[in-house]
């Protein structure tokens, strides 16, 4: 039975470090990019951003004005029960998201869409979204927070088997210089893909690729791990760096998750990361040990599963 | 790490002289001091269609704008707690921005990613203002060190405290980027056009969608913003 106080605690701490601290794989993959950055207005800018890095930890002040839209990732082992079950659990994570905006402070940024109410806590109707995953085997639970901003570098497109490659590669750059122009979508950034599914799952895989995975990491499919490369350095060759100045850093890195879809599609999302990629984790076990990572590590064999059955594999003893 | 960027710096008043202005050129960096207060959508709304008082003299106390709500809270005893500040899109607010000038008086428009050649010419030109755009996105933590002291809070209540008026003392706050001049020059579109010479042939083998979609462009040399 996994505690709720430190659930909630857990949670608290979470959205601290999220809004704070800058994930190491993101700054590592910053840095190499500013270090070819050869554009002077995007050297300035990146050189900005790492001081700003600092200035976030050293002052314990949130890392950008914009705080994002907060939202959880929640996985579980298969034995997981957690104390007052699911609804404690939602209860427990949105009195941590209005807490902590209160609390570090952040940007109370959700409102009502048509009454522009505001709470002043970033809850609401459905906000935070909590979403679930779950692997076979152990007792334990993952807080996963991801703060990331809202507006600019994303979109959807239905394409179709005849568009190939090409046409993804196409989509790809209309939405890398479209939202890059003047830095919209304030780049370099994790551009996250999603491919297959249906438009809403598409869209959920591709924000999971970009806010999920850490920078280096790679598709376990290797072909499409080599169209992540091919696609990160396309990006990188537009001539467009930070803020849309001339430049060469556009994407820190290039991840594609992929879903089955309906036999006449392929559908496909494109979704931006910001320089403030902003995600923190925890896992709880039922001991009450908590261990805080940045790798949400979310896209495990199992979530990429493609058969009916799921063997309870000998690995799952890395999770007990 | 990088290459010492190759930039000029200046430090300007929030309430500047139209010689300091003047002085300005496209991607020089500036550091302010002063007041700024931060007005977007909710403050223009109640403004100039709800023609609600503004309760600040403008320009007077200060010239410079900014689009932005800060990463803050209120206290019960009626402090504030102000911790980083970032700028939100400017384009957006091209509907209100000729209005605001004339009633504000403003001279520094600041923000995220600039507005139109056309809201220069129209606006800024005319009412001898500039645009300086924040940089990153995001060197909120940066920003948020600038910031002295919260002078005051208005329509908090009215607008919630995204939307409000924030009033902010501020010291050697930046980096901020020059993005129009006088002239209503853009630094955005300078670098664009130079972004936009080498677009031909990163598109080159790709094709376009099968599906297309209504008022799609190809040409990708076209500003988004408008």
């Amino acid at each position: 039975m996994i505690s709720i106080d430190k659930i909630q605690e857990t949670a608290e701490i979470l959205m601290d470090k999220a809004a704070i601290e800058i994930p190491q794989d993101y700054l590592d993959g910053l840095k190499a990019q500013a270090s070819v950055e050869d554009g002077d207005l995007s050297s300035f800018v990146l050189q900005a951003m790492l001081e700003n890095y600092e200035a976030a930890k050293e002052d314990r002040r949130a890392m950008c004005g914009d705080t994002g839209t907060p939202r959880w990732y929640v996985k579980m082992g298969n034995e997981t029960q957690i104390e007052g079950g699911p609804i404690a659990l939602e209860a427990a994570l949105r009195r941590a998201t209005a807490n902590a905006t209160n609390g570090v402070p952040l940007r109370p940024n959700r409102v009502h869409p048509l009454w522009r109410t505001d709470h002043d806590n970033n809850v609401g109707i459905g906000a935070p979204e909590i979403e679930y995953g779950y692997e076979p085997g152990g007792e334990w639970i993952d807080l996963i927070t991801v703060h990331k901003g809202g507006l600019f570098g994303t979109d959807y497109r239905m394409l179709f088997p005849s568009d190939g490659i090409q046409g993804i590669k196409r989509f790809y750059l209309d939405c890398l210089v479209a939202f890059g122009k003047r830095g919209l979508a304030c780049q370099p950034a994790i551009i996250g893909i999603g491919l297959g599914g249906c438009k809403d799952t598409c869209m959920v895989l591709g924000k999971r690729a970009a806010c999920l995975r850490v920078v280096g990491s790679k598709n376990s499919d290797p072909k499409i791990a080599e169209l992540e490369d091919e696609l990160k350095e396309l990006g990188n060759s537009i001539g467009m760096g930070a803020m849309g100045f001339v430049g060469k850093s556009m994407v820190v890195d290039a991840h594609i998750e992929v879903g089955y879809c309906h036999t006449g599609g392929m559908q496909m999302s494109v979704h931006a990361f910001c320089l403030s990629s902003r995600r923190a984790v925890a896992r709880i076990f039922s001991d009450g040990r908590v261990e805080y990572r940045t790798d949400p590590d979310w896209f495990t064999d199992y979530q990429r599963r493609e058969t009916v059955e799921w063997e309870m594999p000998q690995k799952s003893a890395q999770y007990a | 790490m990088g290459n010492a960027p190759k930039v000029r710096t200046i430090r300007l008043s929030t309430t500047p002289t139209p010689e300091a202005l003047a002085e300005l050129r496209l991607g020089d960096v500036v550091y302010l001091d002063g007041l700024i207060y931060t007005a977007r959508e909710g403050v223009y709304m109640r403004a100039l269609e709800d023609k609600a008082n503004i309760p600040m003299e403008l320009p007077t106390e200060s010239a410079a704008n900014f689009h932005c709500s800060p990463a803050a809270r209120i206290n019960d005893d009626g402090s504030y707690e102000l911790g980083a500040v970032t700028a939100t899109a400017s384009f957006r607010f091209s509907k209100w921005i000729g209005e605001w000038m004339a009633k504000s008086g403003a001279k520094l428009i600041i923000g995220k990613g600039g507005m139109s050649a056309q809201d220069y010419k129209d606006h800024f030109v005319p009412n001898g203002a500039i645009y300086l755009t924040t940089v990153g996105y995001g060197t909120g933590a940066l920003l948020g060190r600038g910031v002295k002291r919260v002078k005051t809070v208005h329509w908090n209540k009215e607008l919630g405290l995204a939307q409000a008026m924030w009033v902010l003392e501020v010291d050697n706050m930046g980096p901020f980027i020059v993005e129009s001049d006088l002239q209503g020059n853009s630094l955005f579109e300078r670098e664009n056009a130079k972004v936009s010479e080498n677009l031909a042939k990163v598109y080159e083998g790709t094709k376009p969608a099968v599906l297309k979609r209504f008022g799609e462009t190809d040409d990708k040399s076209d500003e988004m913003i408008g």
